[in-house]
């Protein structure tokens, strides 16, 4: 983590997590420009690997703005985008990560005050990390 | 690669918070773009003529469009990129619009620093996009309407007209809605309640359409094309399979002791717990409202058609779209506000619409004959200190035509409107000048409360500083003062919340984009329409209502839907055959097949709906996805924290 304003990697869904966050765009609900979102068809296709790779490249956090219960192609979703998480942070650990870099919620397609409020917390831990590592 | 770059202005959209110039050099001097270029509006017909333009004249292989969000225009340049010559997926949309401009308005800098990286993301993906054709999945041509009020019953016939079934469903116990509960409207002077028995009487005669009253649906699964809905109907307490005898049902009513306060009337009256609205109301049974009923078995002395003992039904429908007409609730005022409930003589617009339903010759309310009436206009609407910032669009024209319909009526009674500035609209227009002509004085403020109304020896006293004369306060001595009361969503959203379907900053059902697609909402096969999606009059909610009809139909009429191709693939040389990409697979698309003289897992393309829920399980990292393989995903991820 070395630049001043942390940066976040988000995995979006197309169809649930992603809407709520271009609402909070058309709603003018501020957040940090510094966080980038990528998307992908469901929270459970992310691969560990995605994630390790962020944090490889340079980023501070990565979150998850899962489907939750409303996964529009399994009722399993939450368990199975859990396992994702549990299995990064086991890799996350190897690597000496601190795993609360990686943050999950489910954020359904209209949360978008969800949305910014979690991403806002989460920015603010990234800061105090930072400043704690430069301290 | 030869990729050309666009980059939109969205008009001020995006360039007023991202420095366009600035992203068009920081762009041009990555070099990974044969050719970058910055429109005014990248939607623009010219532009994507320029477009298809470039495509063909420069041989580029991949476009990246950095607009708006892909719910918006998608499809738009997937068009233009096959206009072109090339294959739509070797097109990247990117937002800088929704997550980017407006997302981090207050941050220019930032704003126009995010923009930079997500196109360069986005030249990543597209230098890594493969050419893909979309997938047909079957679609089912039914259609669920939520809602049989005009908005409802004018899509239902539309759309049946035109093939889809259509299974209609009101929560109330009869169809019509609002526009049953007005008289004369402008500009025809037909009666709300004639409009609805036209409808009604033309959608009985359509063999595909079937219209649940007292129903609701409770649970909804599948996906656009193929959707499971759980429908329950509320008991109407009457047989509705014994022959209508109007006779012996008007009975019942008559001699069913339980009074409640009339919904229909706005509080104005009483009903009975076995109630119709009003006489030739449909469907022609009465319901019993049985949360009110005390079971006392009156009604069953005088008539054999009713029956306690019924339960609630669960039907279980397949559609391939829902369309959302599920109305508006009337603007309640605060107690107090503007002498609502404080002031005897003080009542909103809908109750004195049926006030002067329930007056047929002379105007009379709480006793007292009603000759000057004061219009308080914007009342919940265009608010300065509420939530409420809209303007509610009919109710100027509302107010003008019941004040003309009150001349016409009772001949001598005065009408005077407090208001924030007229805005009748259109040929509303014509209205406001035939109230001024028949000498109805309009006084206009700007301040919020635009006046104060106190009680005075059974009258109300109106105050305003009246800007029309500069300011000079008035008071005016009035028998009735109407508020003229605007549109608020739903109390009840619970079919928004089932539904997911995503409200604007007023609450009411919001549509993917005002002006280019404002019936579609992001859930795909869901459309919205009529008062749902904000106020409209009633021309306006038919407007809405036809418009999303013909996009549901366009849907789900073909039999089948075209979707992404993003269906899994294995990489056969790494498979070991695990089965957990099997296991994991919520539609059986995996199959175990023989190649090479080992084991290994093959995707049945037509079964596979791209949800990559077997990316992550599989060991040997051998399952990718198109669109999304992990050279495309760890690209974007480089240029985000690279650029």
């Amino acid at each position: 983590m070395n630049d001043d304003k942390p940066k976040i990697l988000v995995f979006s869904t197309e169809k649930i997590s992603d809407p709520a966050i271009d609402l909070a765009g058309l709603l003018k609900m501020h957040y940090p420009a510094t966080v980038y979102t990528v998307t992908v068809p469901c929270s459970s296709s992310i691969k560990p690997r995605w994630i390790m790779h962020a944090f490889q490249v340079g980023f501070d956090g990565v979150f998850i703005a899962a489907d939750g219960t409303d996964c529009p192609y399994s009722d399993k979703c939450s368990e199975n985008t859990a396992e994702i998480v549990r299995q990064t942070q086991d890799l996350m650990r190897q690597k000496g990560l601190e795993t609360a870099r990686l943050k999950m919620a489910a954020i359904c397609s209209v949360c978008s005050e969800a949305f910014v409020r979690q991403i806002k917390a989460f920015y603010d831990y990234l800061i105090k990390q930072k400043q704690q590592e430069n301290a | 690669m030869k990729i050309g770059v666009y980059i939109c202005h969205c008009g001020s959209n995006i360039a007023d918070y991202v420095n366009i110039e600035q992203v068009k050099k920081a762009i041009q001097e990555q070099g990974e773009a044969f050719l970058v270029k910055d429109v005014m509006f990248a939607c623009a017909d010219s532009s994507q003529k320029e477009m298809v333009q470039d495509i063909k004249t420069q041989k580029l292989d991949a476009i990246v469009v950095a607009s708006c969000s892909p719910k918006l225009h998608l499809p738009t340049f997937r068009g233009v990129a096959r206009r072109g010559g090339l294959n739509p997926y070797n097109y990247v949309q990117v937002n800088i619009r929704e997550q980017c401009s407006w997302a981090h308005s207050d941050d220019k800098k930032g704003a126009t620093a995010k923009a930079i990286r997500l196109i360069q993301a986005g030249i990543e993906k597209a230098k890594n996009s493969e050419p893909l054709e979309p997938i047909k999945i079957d679609a089912v041509n039914a259609v669920a309407i939520v809602g049989a009020g005009v908005a409802g019953l004018r899509a239902a016939i539309e759309l049946a007209d035109m093939g889809t079934y259509v299974y209609l469903i009101e929560r109330e116990y009869f169809v019509g809605g609002r526009i049953t509960q007005w008289d004369k409207l402008f500009t025809t002077n037909q009666s709300g309640r004639e409009i609805i028995t036209k409808l009604y009487n033309q959608l009985i005669s359509y063999k595909n359409i079937t219209l649940f009253t007292g129903a609701e649906i409770v649970h909804t699964s599948g996906s656009v094309g193929n959707m499971q809905i759980k429908v329950r109907v509320k008991p109407r307490y009457v047989d509705t399979t014994c022959a209508f005898d109007k006779e012996k049902f008007e009975k019942a009513i008559e001699v069913c002791p339980v009074e409640v306060e009339d919904e229909f009337n706005f509080g104005l009256t009483k009903r009975k717990a076995i109630f119709k609205n009003y006489p030739g109301e449909f469907p022609e049974l009465p319901a019993i409202d049985y949360d009110n009923c005390t079971k006392c078995g009156e009604c069953q002395k005088v008539c054999d058609g009713i029956d306690l003992d019924q339960k609630p039904e669960y039907l279980n429908l397949n559609v391939g779209a829902i369309l959302l007409a599920t109305g508006f609730d009337p603007y309640e005022p605060s107690e107090g506000e503007y002498g609502y409930g404080k002031v005897p003589n003080v009542i909103t617009l809908q109750q004195f619409k049926r006030l002067m339903e329930l007056c047929p010759e002379q105007l009379v309310y709480k006793g007292r004959k009603i000759r000057s009436i004061a219009y308080i206009y914007c009342v919940g609407s265009r608010q300065q200190n509420g939530p409420n910032h809209y303007c509610s669009r009919y109710c100027c024209t509302a107010a003008m035509h019941t004040a003309l319909l009150v001349k016409e009526k009772y001949k001598d009674i005065r009408n005077f409107h407090f208001t924030r500035g007229i805005r009748t609209y259109g040929k509303q227009e014509h209205i406001y000048h035939e109230a001024l002509e028949q000498g109805d004085v309009v006084f206009q403020s700007f301040n919020d409360p635009l006046c104060q109304v106190s009680a005075h020896n059974g009258t109300a006293i109106v105050k305003i500083n009246d800007f029309l004369t500069r300011g000079k306060p008035i008071e005016l001595e009035a028998d009735l003062v109407v508020l003229i009361t605007g549109m608020v969503p739903r109390k009840d959203n619970s079919i928004g919340q089932l539904l997911k379907v995503p409200v604007g900053r007023d609450h009411f059902f919001n549509e993917i984009h005002l002006k280019l697609r404002p019936v579609e909402t992001v859930i795909d096969g869901v459309f919205i329409s009529g008062a749902s999606q904000g106020p409209k009059n009633i021309m306006e909610a038919v407007n809405s209502a036809l418009a999303a009809a013909a996009k549901a139909n366009n849907l789900v009429k073909k039999g089948f839907i075209s979707i992404e191709p993003t269906v899994a693939f294995v990489d056969t040389q790494q498979c070991q055959w695990c089965d957990k990409c099997s296991e994991i697979c919520p539609f059986d698309a995996f199959e175990k097949i023989e190649q090479d003289g080992k084991q290994v897992a093959s995707v049945i393309t037509s079964l596979c709906k791209g949800c990559g829920m077997c990316l992550p399980v599989c060991p040997e990292n051998a399952i990718e996805l198109h669109n999304y393989t992990d050279r495309q995903i760890e690209s974007m991820i480089d240029d985000l924290v690279h650029v």
